[in-house]
């Protein structure tokens, strides 16, 4: 199993992701920079990471999504290979309409960083297929902009679809119908603003991100 | 900027230059300076660059020990951690600026600070800060708090260095001048160490980074100097933060120096361009010559005297071993940064600068650092609080509205608001307890069972009532608080925030207050191995709190014994470790309840210090007790209430001495600490073989915080207080007084 993580400036959570993966999956893990015209061969999962890419001063994720490797991650989605946001990753699939929706400033107008429960939405993802029917997960948020909009109708399709993955227990950032993960209808891109690779092991306060790594990589 | 019409001499003044200084500089150079050069003589001899009223009692800190590989001298601590690796740390204060303009001030506190060790060649893993603002009721407070902590959090989180730890404060003799300072913890190899002295002549001046701008010119004079009732007309002079700048840099930084390239480097601090350059130059003993035409230029028709002072923030200079200017431009190219070779070493000793094709300055070194004034200020022995007996205090005349006062009241209710807007997980290190609860803030040395322990610490109230006392009481809770986490306490940073030294009544709370910091420091085996001083801390006359601030930082060698207070269960045992006599001069209890901030600091008695405090890490290293607090602020009551709180049990204390129960549970005696245990008896017979004081406290149970018939709290009630106050605060709904 092979997995890249994209590093774009202003990304932080690259190594966090590496680590994650490796320590819950044993995975081959490269770092890929963002200026790169083609990513490595044989990709099981790419994932785009947390952080402040550029800076966010534009909308966040905004100018990632312009990156030269950014057209490459299109095509590997196309492919069908599993592409997971984290966080700012999230936000950049927004920007990149890999997913729909866009994430605005947190309705409290903080950055917001703590523990959140998250419900299980959809268990049948191959995001989440690892969970085995557990219903409820726990991992923590670290954002400004995670509150999650998308027009009615684009809500209603998610939840039609099945394609709303997590789900807040408490809504941290005013996110439309506390929406924390979503993925694109053919289910192998994800986004989703908690972090995964903040939770994998049991000294980090929970380790159900080392679930979600397991099972996008065990669908493989 | 052309040369004003006002005499060099009065533009001297101007610059924050006593007259007598301005003369020495004339006897230096044998001639008038020119503008330019006594510019770079106003910043050098600052208070903030020089420290010329501190210096000599600095130097009364213990600064070496076995695990001590680089004091103070240079960007940052450094410390030895086993397995060839370092821990490299400073902390600083951004006072002046903050008070100004909270976000950016707070922001470019957290930068600079980040930049002193990154320099060091360590990468950031750990951020902290003290924070002091005035009376909540004060107009401007609630602004500066929002400023303060969203620029902390704006930078830190982009950057992507989990703020881990921290203390907040509140005192109406802050209202003038906050306090903003900021800690920095890196992790280094220790054969990796960079530092500032320029090995040798003809080697190539490199900067990087940011673009210089006309912003902050003069920061480190105002840093000096005391606000009058112009403060918000320094506005131009404080700097503005780009935090993915240094994010770059850091990444750009450490790639370089893996590269073998770097000969020296520093970062460009207060003073900017000047202090950088000329401390290189001074440290290695060699000249330095700058081409400023070649400086990258944020804005048009800058002037030598400009570009040599300006702060514009993320900008470095590194002195690169010869014949390696292409590996660096490689990696600045590929970071998108700015970057110029601007000069060299030289053989002559002096600092000299180009412009426009001609010599704009032309001085030597040796009169800029190493003959920088040096006070001996006048000072006297400051007065004293004399001590209260409990039997002079009365005890509250409602229990449980004392309890509750003191669980809400601003400087022991929950800081949740403030450090839920800093990202403190990021890196993946950070070891979460339930809401994060422990005496110090806890990260795993990445790859390894190490952990770091990071506290910061200072009680300004014990200072203010007897400055040698309160110093010691700064560094034996420091010190306390990395033991309660299971910590062996290592080295510490210290952050010396006073008013106006020009008065001896202030100077003589620096000296007596170093005197009780470096007692304790020697006695605990403590050494600071770095520090700031930020003096005249005043307006109009009103001078702050003596503020001597600290972090320490400590050691867990296996991260799978250590202790925070979330972790007691129903039917523990709690015990009290260490003495109470019910010492209640300076409380919390008699400032929050009674209305009274007279009587003299608890005492503290630093081989009990240690006794307990080895006790205690034992008993954690063992694995006999994970659930340890130290006791502070408000002494058992609030010790207890945090922990029922943190731990969501409920706790029943039985107060040992009835005459006097408000002293044993108010008192702020010091030494001790609340652990919880499901088996007390062996405790309590290793400490009495051990001829230390440990005594029964409560028992955790039941769902009310509560002491026989003198209280009982629902624990709801209680986190309503606790937790309520600063949101309610901050949205201005909150009583303020």
């Amino acid at each position: 199993m092979k997995a890249a993580v994209i590093v774009f400036p202003g990304s932080n959570c690259d190594r966090d992701c590496k680590t994650a993966i490796e320590r819950s999956t044993g995975a081959n893990v490269e770092m890929v920079w963002h200026g790169e015209t083609e990513l490595p061969g044989g990709l099981d999962l790419i994932v785009l990471p947390g952080g402040f890419s550029y800076g966010d001063y534009l909308r966040c994720g905004a100018m990632a999504s312009l990156s030269p490797v950014m057209a490459e991650v299109c095509a590997a989605a196309e492919r069908g290979v599993a592409v997971a946001g984290i966080c700012n990753g999230f936000q950049i699939l927004c920007e990149a309409r890999l997913l729909p929706g866009a994430l605005l400033r947190n309705a409290s107008l903080q950055y917001v960083c703590k523990p959140v429960d998250l419900e299980i939405a959809n268990g049948q993802t191959r995001f989440t297929a690892g969970f085995r029917g557990r219903r409820e997960a726990r991992m923590t948020v670290g954002h400004g902009e995670g509150n999650y909009f998308a027009d009615e109708a684009t809500l209603d399709r998610l939840e039609g679809e099945g394609q709303v993955v997590f789900r807040y227990r408490s809504n941290p950032n005013g996110s439309a119908r506390s929406i924390a993960g979503i993925v694109n209808e053919r289910g192998n891109v994800l986004g989703m603003m908690p972090h995964p690779d903040r939770a994998f092991e049991p000294e980090l306060g929970s380790e159900d991100g080392a679930l979600f790594f397991q099972s996008v990589l065990a669908s493989a | 900027m052309s040369p004003p019409a006002k005499s060099l001499a009065e533009t001297a003044v101007e610059f924050g230059l006593k007259p007598e200084e301005y003369q020495i500089i004339v006897r230096r150079l044998n001639r008038e300076p020119n503008f330019v050069e006594l510019g770079v003589f106003s910043v050098m001899w600052s208070e903030h660059c020089s420290y010329k009223s501190s210096r000599k009692h600095l130097a009364k800190f213990p600064t070496t020990g076995p695990r001590v590989i680089q004091g103070p001298g240079e960007n940052a601590g450094v410390v030895d951690i086993g397995d060839g690796q370092a821990c490299v740390f400073k902390m600083e204060s951004h006072n002046h600026p903050s008070f100004i303009e909270p976000y950016q001030g707070a922001a470019t506190g957290v930068g600079g600070i980040m930049r002193d060790v990154f320099t060091m060649g360590a990468r950031p893993i750990a951020l902290a800060n003290a924070l002091r603002f005035g009376d909540p009721g004060h107009p401007k407070t609630r602004r500066l708090v929002a400023g303060v902590v969203a620029g902390i959090g704006g930078y830190g989180n982009c950057v992507g260095v989990p703020t881990i730890a921290g203390e907040t404060n509140f005192h109406h003799s802050y209202d003038g001048n906050i306090l903003v300072n900021a800690l920095c913890v890196g992790l280094a190899d220790t054969d990796k160490i960079f530092y500032s002295a320029a090995p040798g002549p003809n080697l190539p001046v490199v900067y990087f980074g940011s673009k210089t701008g006309r912003d902050g010119i003069h920061g480190a004079t105002m840093a000096s100097a005391e606000f009058g009732e112009d403060a918000e007309e320094k506005r131009p002079t404080v700097q503005v933060g780009d935090p993915f700048a240094e994010k770059l840099l850091i990444e750009a930084t450490l790639e370089l120096m893996a590269t073998g390239a770097v000969a020296a480097i520093q970062d460009m601090g207060a003073a900017g361009l000047t202090s950088s350059s000329v401390e290189m130059a001074g440290k290695g003993d060699v000249g330095i010559e700058l081409d400023l035409d070649c400086v990258p230029q944020r804005e048009e028709d800058m002037s030598a005297y400009e570009m040599m002072l300006s702060e514009s923030q993320e900008r470095m200079l590194a002195i690169l071993k010869p014949g390696r200017e292409e590996d660096a431009r490689r990696i600045f190219e590929k970071w998108g940064l700015d970057a110029a070779v601007i000069g060299r070493t030289t053989e002559t000793g002096r600092l000299v600068l180009t412009h426009g094709g001609a010599v704009v300055c032309d001085i030597p070194l040796g009169p800029l650092t190493q003959d920088a004034p040096l006070y001996d200020r006048p000072w006297v022995e400051p007065a004293v609080q004399a001590h209260l007996d409990p039997a002079d205090v009365p005890p509250p005349a409602d229990w449980s509205a004392a309890v509750l006062t003191l669980m809400g009241c601003p400087d022991v209710a929950s800081k949740r608001w403030i450090w839920e807007q800093y990202d403190r997980h990021v890196m993946a290190d950070t070891l979460e307890e339930p809401a994060t609860a422990a005496d110090a803030g806890i990260v795993r040395v990445h790859g390894t069972r190490k952990a770091l322990a990071i506290a910061c610490d200072c009680t300004p109230r014990y200072v203010a009532a007897n400055p040698f006392e309160g110093g010691k009481q700064v560094v034996a809770e420091a010190w306390r608080n990395l033991s309660a986490a299971g910590a062996d306490p290592i080295a510490l940073t210290d952050n010396l925030n006073f008013g106006n030294p020009e008065r001896p009544e202030i100077m003589g709370q620096i000296a007596r207050a170093i005197d009780g910091m470096a007692e304790a420091c020697r006695a605990l085996d403590f050494p600071v191995v770095s520090g700031n001083v930020s003096l005249y801390n005043e307006t109009a006359g009103q001078a702050i709190l003596p503020t001597p601030a600290v972090a320490g930082v400590g050691l867990i060698p296996d991260y799978a014994r250590r202790a925070g207070f979330a972790s007691m269960r129903d039917g523990d045992a709690l015990l009290v470790v260490g003495t109470s006599h019910g010492e209640l001069g300076a409380s919390l209890y008699l400032r929050e309840v009674l209305g009274r901030e007279d009587g003299a600091p608890p005492p503290v008695d630093l081989e009990f210090e240690r006794r307990n405090g080895d006790f205690v890490r034992g008993l954690i290293r063992s694995g006999q007790v994970s659930t340890a607090h130290d006791l502070s602020d408000g002494g058992l009551i609030v010790a207890a209430a945090e922990m029922a709180l943190a731990s969501n049990v409920g706790v029943e204390l039985s107060p040992t001495s009835a005459t006097h129960a408000h002293g044993f549970l108010f008192g702020e005696d010091q030494g001790r600490y609340l652990i919880a245990t499901a088996d007390p008896a062996p405790i309590l017979a290793a400490a009495h073989a051990a001829g230390l004081n440990v005594a029964l406290a409560g028992q955790a149970g039941g769902s009310d915080f509560a002491c026989h018939d003198l209280f009982r709290i629902p624990l709801a009630r209680l986190r309503e207080i606790h937790e309520g106050w600063m949101p309610a605060y901050m949205a201005g709904s909150a009583p303020v007084s």
